[in-house]
């Protein structure tokens, strides 16, 4: 990363991490952070890429975010992972603003109000596409659709919360698929 | 004050409980944000959600207008911090030990329990919002038809197209305008 090239500037990292935040319509923010990170700026190769994005996907918050810190930190330590952050989120936390100010100066205007029930009602289909494309992809076995079941249950209808639910069934998810030999070892 | 400290508490938490992304906390989110602390109505949070997909960038940045209903600036900025600082923090330093882990057969381990909790997660965030999003008791039933068809058909689109997603939210706008009203 950073033996390619010399250091990179905070301002660089700032102005790559911000087009990506101010360009990424419609989610899929992986793609982009791939065109941009792998294929213009050569900071990660493709082996690099994965190895952060499996990372991000598997710890809490949220991916485009969590690739931002790990890149960041890669490239120029603590400053460098603030910047990148900043840059992904701040563009799009300036145009959601700007929208819910609109949304809150209009919102009991009849054709505005059926207009927010139509996208509402698109981005149930897009989540819904999302969770299959993801789930479909993963999936495989039994005992993985089982765990589905249950934590819809508990989160979505019984209302269970997320912190008690986590703990209870994450542990036994992951001994479930523990590296083979490992528990006969012990 | 007290406004505020709920908030970055409930957010904070939101923040590193979001495995798998910020959807996988949606259903909690919504439960917290309108049933328990009444911030937000439930078509308020359904329409805020909506308008994260019609940003660019990570689409939970609209949780801040949340924040914004609460308490205004302040509530917007402290929402904004709490849901997306403590995740990157624990990144930030999670990241570092994972790399020294590099190899260990426990990382496939985590990442495969992880993923059908992840789905089942993500689910529950569907029902969560489509239960005021795509069928709404309040209303008739060929209106809950036109908005179940409506995401059914984004669904159905984005499988077999690859269109952007942020047009087929677009097109769930202008179907409303058309057939709702």
């Amino acid at each position: 990363m950073s033996d390619r090239g010399g250091r990179v500037s905070l301002g660089k990292i700032f102005a790559v991490f911000a087009t990506i935040g101010a360009v990424s319509f419609g989610g899929g923010i992986v793609a982009y952070l791939r065109r941009s990170l792998v294929e213009k700026e050569g900071w990660l190769d493709e082996d690099g890429f994965m190895a952060a994005l499996e990372i991000s996907q598997t710890l809490p918050g949220l991916n485009s975010t969590n690739m931002s810190v790990i890149v960041g930190r890669k490239l120029r330590g603590a400053a460098g992972a603030l910047v990148a952050v900043l840059g992904m989120v701040l563009p799009g936390a300036v145009a959601v603003t700007a929208l819910g100010f609109a949304y809150m100066a209009l919102r009991h205007d009849p054709k505005v109000a059926v207009i927010l029930t139509g996208v509402a009602a698109a981005a149930v289909g897009l989540l819904l596409q999302v969770t299959l494309k993801i789930g479909w992809k993963q999936l495989v076995r039994p005992a993985d659709l089982a765990f589905v079941v249950v934590v819809f249950v508990l989160v979505g209808i019984l209302h269970v919360s997320l912190v008690v639910t986590l703990i209870t069934v994450a542990p036994l998810a992951i001994w479930m698929n523990r590296p083979r030999g490992v528990g006969e070892r012990a | 004050m007290n406004k505020i400290i709920e908030l970055v508490n409930n957010f904070a938490l939101m923040s590193l409980l979001a495995v798998g992304g910020g959807t996988a906390v949606l259903p909690e989110m919504k439960h917290d944000t309108v049933d328990l602390h009444h911030w937000v109505s439930e078509t308020q949070f359904a329409d805020i959600y909506s308008l994260g997909q019609l940003a660019p960038g990570p689409n939970m940045t609209c949780v801040s207008l949340i924040g914004y209903e609460v308490s205004g600036v302040a509530g917007l900025l402290a929402v904004l911090i709490a849901f997306f600082f403590p995740a990157c923090l624990l990144c930030y330093f999670v990241s570092k030990i994972w790399d020294a882990a590099e190899g260990s057969p426990w990382r496939g381990a985590v990442q495969r329990g992880m993923a059908p909790i992840v789905i089942g997660l993500m689910l529950a965030g569907c029902y969560a919002l489509g239960k005021t999003a795509s069928y709404n008791p309040s209303r008739d039933w060929e209106f809950n038809l036109l908005t179940l068809a409506i995401g059914a058909a984004v669904a159905v689109v984005l499988s077999v197209t690859r269109i952007n997603p942020a047009l087929t939210i677009l097109a769930g706008g202008a179907a409303g305008y058309l057939l709702l009203s």
